[in-house]
């Protein structure tokens, strides 16, 4: 099989890679670019834990194939936290203990983040419906729904 | 496998005319990479339409929308002036998935997947939506009704492209809507789905319906009968018992793990009073 030559943006730095046409943007991210933030929790786009977004929509990345990264900016959980500042959201989730494996964490961020740059001030009911694609069998959804609300405020405030 | 994201129709049909093996076309791929992941299939060639403007535009010329193929839910959803014309269209369409399914998920793809319970399908198919195909041959239009032949099978050629749905006009009080049953309040696949689109005088009199449904036979359904039923009514509850009764007579479903025959057929009822009661009082 041929592999074919992709260049693209993530988290703002450039990246060039070679990719079969089977592999999908997850793959790529893992295996050719080493960004394992993102997780494989389905592959079928049911859980959320790939979560990125993708020329601003949040998208599921193993629902994406790598070779359609061509000239796309990407942006996943590594491009989250400034350096050692963490982003507001992330600081809430663990003020608010809102994750336990933490497998689920990264897609949750990330659907979370591009929440409330379309929404600030969402409703908690709006941010159910947002997140109902991040499944997480952990915590019962309470304390993400409680930090995330938390962090909206935060954030408005800032 | 090779990938080609042609910017043209013309280079698209060449590329899908010309191979000798297995092609798919790809959209968002929310359907296509599941079976792919599955080893459901394993094409020699995939196109990726994402690239062609026609498939990528919503247009409006004289109240007559046309909405590519390639047009998400989320752009759908986006959409100012197609959500007020066709409530029932976009919320049939936004219903797939999550957020990042509907950053992805295409109106043409939700169609040419051709399941029987694709949730914009009964809402296009009341909308007397057209669908326009692109060939070797050159173009053609299929009644949206007409275009799923079973579970998976469209009556598309191998080498034909779904290029856009256009919409006829609508007067002045008319509107649609699209409800489907699920167990959950998201994440899922509908059990029975209706979609209704209708006409009311000033009076209040309906003066035309089309009534569909999904996921009660192998394809989504036409339901004649079911729109005859309130034609010519005000929706008063005589008018509603029989439109109820038209659609479940229409049911021909099969039993599974998230419905059985009964359940399905009574459901078809249910739903087709209440999405007729919300599709009147949004064209009043
Ligand atoms: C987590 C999840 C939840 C889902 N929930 C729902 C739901 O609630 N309701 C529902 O109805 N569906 C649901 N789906 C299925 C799917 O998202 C929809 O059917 C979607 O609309 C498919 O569009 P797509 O652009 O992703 O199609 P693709 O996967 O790209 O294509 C689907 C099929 O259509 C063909 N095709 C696509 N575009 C064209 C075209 N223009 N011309 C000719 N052939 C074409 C492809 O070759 C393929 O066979 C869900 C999927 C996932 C992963
Ligand atoms: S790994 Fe992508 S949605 Fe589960
Ligand atoms: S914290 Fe374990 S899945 Fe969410």
């Amino acid at each position: 099989m041929s592999k074919y030559h992709v260049t693209t943006t993530v988290n703002n730095d450039e990246f060039e890679f070679l990719c079969e046409p089977t592999q999908t943007m997850l793959d790529v991210l893992r295996d050719e670019l080493n960004l394992t933030g993102s997780k494989e929790g389905c592959a079928t786009g049911d859980c959320g834990a790939c979560s990125v977004v993708m020329d601003g929509r949040l998208v599921c990345s193993c629902l994406v194939l790598g070779v359609e990264m061509e000239g796309k900016s990407i942006e996943t959980i590594e491009g989250m936290a400034d350096g050692d500042d963490l982003h507001p959201l992330q600081q809430k989730f663990l003020d608010h203990a809102a994750l336990q494996c933490g497998i689920c964490t990264p897609g949750v961020l990330v659907s979370a983040k591009a929440l409330l740059e379309k929404n600030p001030d969402p409703t908690e009911t709006e941010v159910r419906y947002w997140l109902a694609g991040n499944l997480c069998r952990c915590t019962g959804y309470d304390k993400i729904i409680r930090a995330v609300m938390d962090a909206a405020k935060e954030m408005r405030a800032a | 496998m090779q990938y080609e994201a042609p910017e043209t129709l013309a280079a698209a049909v060449e590329l899908l005319a010309g191979t000798s093996g297995q092609a798919r076309i790809l959209a968002g791929g929310t359907d296509l990479l599941v079976q792919l992941h599955a080893d459901m299939t394993d094409p020699d060639l995939l196109v990726d339409i994402k690239k062609i403007q026609e498939l990528r535009e919503i247009t409006n010329v004289d109240g007559r929308f046309t909405i590519g193929a390639a047009i998400t839910g989320a752009e759908l959803g986006e959409h100012p002036d197609v959500k007020k014309i066709w409530p029932g269209v976009v919320e049939g369409l936004e219903l797939i998935g999550s957020t990042q399914v509907q950053g992805r998920a295409t109106i043409g793809g939700n169609l040419c997947n051709a399941s029987p319970a694709a949730d914009v399908v009964p809402a296009l198919i009341a909308a007397d939506a057209i669908v326009h195909v692109a060939g070797p041959a050159g173009r053609r239009q299929i009644a949206v009704e007409e275009f799923a032949i079973g579970p998976g099978k469209t009556s598309l050629a191998k080498d034909e492209i779904v290029v856009s749905l256009s919409f006829p006009p609508r007067g002045e009080r008319a509107s649609d809507a699209y409800l489907r049953f699920i167990p959950r309040t998201e994440m899922d696949i509908a059990v029975v789905g209706c979609g209704i689109s209708l006409e009311r005088d000033a009076h209040g009199i309906c003066t035309q319906a089309r009534v569909a449904l999904g996921a009660v036979a192998a394809r989504a359904l036409l339901v004649p009968a079911a729109a005859a039923a309130i034609i010519g009514t005000s929706l008063d509850a005589a008018a509603l018992d029989n439109l109820a009764a038209a659609a479940s007579t229409a049911c021909s479903p099969i039993d599974d793990k998230r419905g059985t025959i009964e359940f399905r057929t009574d459901v078809a009822g249910v739903l087709a009073r209440r999405v007729a009661k919300i599709a009147y009082d949004r064209a009043g």
